[in-house]
């Protein structure tokens, strides 16, 4: 459990960042609340020379709606978002992620841009994500881009981050009315990470779904938007019958394999379970009128 | 005079634990607290195999790195006579091996350097070259004849370490060829590791002046240590000091001697300085020894009206590379023959086959008695299984089958002399507390619409306080345990016993034992243990037998004290001794309340006003052979709901009524039981170590080894009889371990219940989510 030898920055702006990440290139690594790295350095998994903090960086704790949509700072923490008001009411599906990402200890120090950059299938915030069709910011010392989070997760334990980029935003777009957003985990105890997960977002126009998103935890390579069932429930009533054809589409989309979380096939089936209760619970939000 | 019986706080109060105060303040001193002068560290190169040969290891580039003073092999203790250990099963272990190793995580090579972390870049350095061999992993295969060979160094050719059994062969399958019923089922307990918060390490300080070898060390039996340790080194005994401080949770796992123990004393001796070596979690995970590993295959035959007649059931233990169990040296499979339960049966047989495969060493305890936990679970599910054959509640069947309150002392059909009990008046407690008849009622309007609940029962008998000194030692020294009471001449005391706390609260109960004696202050009286140079000699705490042994060692030495004082006494109140009476924590002269004398009185006037014919001072020793074993029980009921659409199972209520006998402090007893209740849903529910073919463990860290934390834990409603032990001092029996022996089959059972209308009669633990719903699934009852 100790780590190999390292050295430790802590910049105090992006530029400076940028030049470490080039000076060191390959051998560096961000640091955000450290909860996913620092445990791969103390087994030895990861070895990086050089540690970049960023908890010095300004700009990137911001946790506010702005031009129609909700824009969450890379450094923001899980903490944070638990306990922001703004979340809770009206992007319950993130509250309820952020609630389910191990225990309050972690969720101190843990950030929502570690979370994603980290690109972990097994972590909660990149489904969610996916279902509420969430952009990141990308900043480098040559420009900044912004790409769908679809496009920014590339595999396990990769994303499109390039050079000396850092994940510096997410944004989601803001729900219109009649929206509603969910996130379920199914975990055998409390800090474990999921057998299974989905988040679902639904906005209604007049009974019918008129947009859907669903993505799936832990249960791939990496987070995984259900777009099948998604493209299924859209213009549809979200009825008894098509929430169960959807949660079957979406448990065809999954790609488990076994392991110490479960069997492929059950975790296939939680999928279908999960995707049937998580929808029915976004809908009954988007139905409760203000909640969202 | 009367006195304060709340100020005495002797038997039966529930005093606050005197080692809280350090605890919550953060002054506690375990092993890693402790830094001495020069202190070095020490880390271990370990097996990344299951089974291999050590061709050759290169601690060169080890050795150069700046900071590392020594590189440890299996070949420099061998050149010492130390690369093999004896274990307390009449086995031997490798501290380092010369040329194979057997377990993956195994100790190759320790890295001695001045600091933690250059000790660990050490241990990356040392290159070794391994010839990967075959491993066997599965016990059965590991039976077959051309299966590789664990040990080729023993004399016996085979994997088979010994075959043991207990009752009587022939009755028992005379019963079974008459049998109206008969049900069997196949059992496996997995291995499950207990996890303590503190894992296991040492500092261990060679003055080579002196020539003494001081050993702080993560140890519930230090004495036994200490003697092992003489026996192995050729150190005279009295140059050799073991102190056993803070212990961070030991439940088994801390009896044995551990490599890293040894290597460290061998590491401090070389070099002269002292040497700290504490293992990381994934190393106490994966290479201290395990718990259970239990394939049994049991049989019940019985009557149609549901009479118990006999018991058959054979076993394969799964002890790992090594038969490196603690158990009493006489019971290679503990005290697994507890396993006719609290019933009435007319013969029952039992057999146990140990096996060697290629995995750590198994068989200490997981807070288990010596495997009652392994019996408990095998007779409390078979009643159940019976119960369902014949379509009767297993709360009827068991009081049918009960032995009843006026058959003790009961001789068992294996032998065992229980006590005392009374079993049905715990089960129809914990049935009324419950609402048992209201719970049935609800589970059949439940199942009417298709919803899962369960009820489960388990009643047990637990079998502790090792032991009588004809049969129980431990490498030949008798299981007795010891107290020795010193009285200050101005009435407080200092009690030293043989016994060791990790977090039994003895510091507490064993003052309040010499309270409740002398009718002296809890508050003065200091408890001190742990330390060979200063306790008497006793064998430690494990097996819930510290207060049947050891605390009764305390109420003998403190009687021979009041059997003293009375002397005293009587020349304070210048009447004869015999005309002296105990009252009310103090003496006076019989029928005479006004003329008395307390025990602070006493104390005073045995260092400053003794009569001629007595010695000065007040103290007392007691080595104590307990005439018997105690045998405290339970009955607990946990209810559950399944979750359809998941699998996942959820404990709504869960009753336990715990029969120790008398209490010394309830409160105490209650953490006990509350602690152990959550230690048994561990392995029903989450626990369990697995490993692949090739041998590799699958859990080594808490993310894939699931500890149950508070937010799993149900809220356990706990409650008690009391059938006091006759042959005990004070009527107590051991309870630190009937919680974590008792709830696992409750659970077990309750989930089966909910599931029996589908044809179950069995589910092995853990029981997983998908365990449960691929029963679901298969019977059409998951939720769609
Ligand atoms: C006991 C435990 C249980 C956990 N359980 C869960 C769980 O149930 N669900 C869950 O989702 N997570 C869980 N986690 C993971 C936790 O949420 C992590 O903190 C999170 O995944 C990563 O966030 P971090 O801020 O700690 O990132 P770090 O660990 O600091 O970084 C993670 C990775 O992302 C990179 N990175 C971080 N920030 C940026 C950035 N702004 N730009 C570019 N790269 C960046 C780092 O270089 C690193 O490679 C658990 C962690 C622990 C220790």
């Amino acid at each position: 459990m100790i780590p190999d030898d390292f050295t430790y920055a802590a910049p105090t702006n992006l530029p400076q960042v940028w030049d470490l990440l080039r000076q060191h290139e390959g051998d560096a690594k961000i640091l955000a609340g450290g909860q996913s790295h620092i445990p791969l350095m103390k087994l030895r998994l990861a070895s990086p020379a050089y540690l970049i903090d960023l908890r010095n960086v300004p700009g990137l704790t911001t946790l506010a709606e702005r031009d129609g949509s909700l824009i969450i700072g890379a450094m923001v923490t899980e903490t944070t978002l638990e306990r922001s008001p703004l979340v809770r009411q009206r992007y319950a599906g993130i509250y309820d992620a952020s609630a389910v990402v191990a225990d309050p200890i972690v969720r101190n120090f843990a950030t929502v841009g570690g979370n994603v950059a980290h690109a972990d299938p097994a972590n909660d915030h990149p489904a969610m994500l996916l279902a509420l069709r969430a952009n990141v910011t990308l900043q480098g010392s040559r420009g900044s881009r912004t790409m769908s989070l679809d496009d920014f997760m590339v595999d396990t334990f990769e994303t499109a981050l390039q050079g000396d980029e850092v994940l510096s935003e997410i944004r989601v777009p803001s729900p219109p009315p009649q929206s509603g957003s969910a996130y379920i985990k199914l975990e055998r105890k409390v800090g474990d990470y999921a057998i299974a997960a989905v988040g679902a977002a639904v906005t209604l126009e007049n009974g019918v779904c008129s947009r859907v998103g669903i993505g799936l935890t832990n249960v791939g390579p990496k987070a995984i938007r259900a777009t099948q069932a998604e493209t299924f429930l859209t213009g549809k009533q979200p009825d008894d019958a098509s929430i169960r054809e959807t949660a079957r589409l979406a448990a065809d989309a999954a790609q488990p394999t076994t392991d110490l979380h479960g069997p492929a096939d059950y975790k296939r089936a939680m999928v279908q379970t999960l995707t049937a209760r998580v929808l029915r619970l976004a809908v009954q939000r988007a139905t409760a009128g203000g909640g969202q | 005079m009367t006195t304060d019986a709340a100020a005495i706080g002797g038997m039966g109060h529930s005093v606050k634990r005197k080692e809280d105060a350090r605890f919550l303040r953060g002054k506690g001193r375990y092993i890693d607290d402790i830094k001495l002068p020069g202190m070095l560290y020490m880390d271990i190169v370990r097996s990344p195999y299951a089974h291999a040969n050590i061709k050759s290891i290169d601690a060169s580039k080890a050795l150069a790195l700046p900071g590392v003073l020594a590189v440890i092999t299996g070949k420099d203790l061998d050149a010492a006579g130390l690369a093999w250990m004896p274990t307390l099963m009449s086995d031997k272990q490798m501290v380092l091996p010369v040329d194979r190793v057997v377990y993956q995580a195994q100790e190759v090579a320790a890295v001695v350097a001045t600091e933690r972390y250059i000790a660990a870049d050490g241990v990356a350095l040392v290159e070794v070259d391994y010839e990967p061999l075959p491993p066997v992993i599965d016990p059965f295969k590991a039976l077959e004849p051309d299966a590789p060979l664990v040990r080729p160094d023993r004399e016996a050719q085979t994997n088979h370490i010994w075959h043991w059994e207990s009752g009587d062969k022939a009755r028992t399958d005379q019963l079974f060829n008459e049998a109206e019923v008969t049900v069997k089922e196949h059992i496996y307990l997995p291995r499950i590791h207990v996890s303590s918060i503190e894992t296991c390490g040492c500092v261990a300080s060679f003055d080579k002046v002196s020539g003494k070898l001081t050993v702080y060390m993560t140890t519930q039996a230090p004495h036994a240590i200490r003697t092992v340790y003489s026996l192995v080194t050729g150190i005279q005994e009295h140059k050799i000091r073991i102190v056993s401080p803070d212990i961070g949770g030991g439940f088994g796992g801390k009896v044995p001697v551990y490599p890293g123990y040894v290597i460290a004393s061998v590491a401090s001796i070389q070099t002269g300085l002292p040497v700290k070596w504490i293992e990381d979690r994934s190393e106490n995970l994966q290479a201290d020894s395990f718990a259970r590993d239990y394939h049994i295959t049991a049989e019940l035959a019985a009557k149609n009206d549901g009479t118990m007649q006999a018991l058959r059931v054979k076993t394969l233990a799964d002890h790992g590379a090594f038969d490196a169990a603690a158990n009493p040296s006489k019971f290679p499979a503990g005290l697994f023959s507890i396993i006719t339960g609290s019933y009435r049966l007319d013969a029952a047989h039992v057999e146990v086959d140990g096996v060697y495969t290629n995995k750590p060493s198994g068989g200490v305890a997981y807070r288990c008695s010596f495997r009652v936990t392994e019996a408990v679970h095998t007779i409390e599910r078979m009643v159940d299984t019976l119960a369902q054959k014949l379509q009767r509640d297993p709360a009827a069947v068991r009081m049918q089958n009960f032995i009843q309150p006026d058959a003790f002392p009961y001789k068992s059909a294996t032998g065992w002399e229980y006590d005392s009990g009374n079993y049905p008046a715990a089960l129809q407690k914990a049935m009324e507390k419950i609402d048992y008849a209201g719970l049935r009622r609800e589970q059949a309007e439940k199942r009417a619409r298709g919803e899962l609940m369960g009820i489960g029962i388990s009643t047990f008998t637990e079998i502790v306080g090792a032991g009588p000194s004809h049969t129980f030692d431990i490498l030949g020294i008798k299981m007795f345990d010891s107290c020795e009471i010193r009285v200050h001449p101005t009435g407080s005391a200092i009690v030293r016993i043989g016994v060791q706390t990790q977090g039994q609260g003895h510091e507490t109960t064993f003052a309040q034992i010499v309270a409740e004696e002398l009718g002296l202050p809890v508050e003065n009286i200091t408890v001190e243990h742990g330390d060979t140079d200063t306790a008497p000699y006793g064998l430690g705490t494990y097996a819930s037998r510290s207060t049947p042994t050891a605390g009764a060692a305390t109420a003998v030495a403190a009687r021979k004290i009041r059997d003293k004082a009375k002397k005293l006494a009587g020349h304070l109140l210048e009447v004869s001794p015999d005309d002296v009476e105990w009252v009310d924590y103090h003496f006076q002269v019989k029928g005479v309340p006004g003329r008395s004398v307390t025990m602070k009185d006493i104390a005073f006037a045995a260092y400053t006003n003794f009569p001629p014919d007595l010695e000065a001072g007040l103290e007392a020793v007691d080595y104590y052979d307990p005439p018997n074993l105690t045998f405290p029980f339970g009955a607990y009921i946990c209810v559950v709901d399944i979750d359809r659409g998941t699998g996942m199972v959820k404990i709504r209520r869960f009753v336990a009524v715990d029969d120790c006998g008398n209490i010394i402090n309830p409160m105490i007893v209650d953490g006990q039981i509350h602690g152990g209740l959550t230690m048994g849903m561990a392995p029903a529910l989450f626990e369990a170590i697995t490993y692949d073919e090739n041998g590799n463990m699958q859990q080594s860290n808490f993310m894939d080894y699931l500890l149950p934390t508070a937010m799993e834990t149900p809220v356990w409603e706990t409650d008690k009889t009391t059938t006091p032990s006759p042959h005990h001092p004070f009527g107590a029996k051991g309870v630190g371990e009937s919680a974590t022996v008792g709830a696992p089959p409750a659970i077990a059972n309750a989930v089966v219940d909910a599931l029996s209308h589908l044809g179950v009669t069995h589910l092995d633990i853990p029981i997983t989510p998908w365990k449960v719903y691929q029963i679901l699934q298969e019977h059409g009852a998951a939720e769609s």
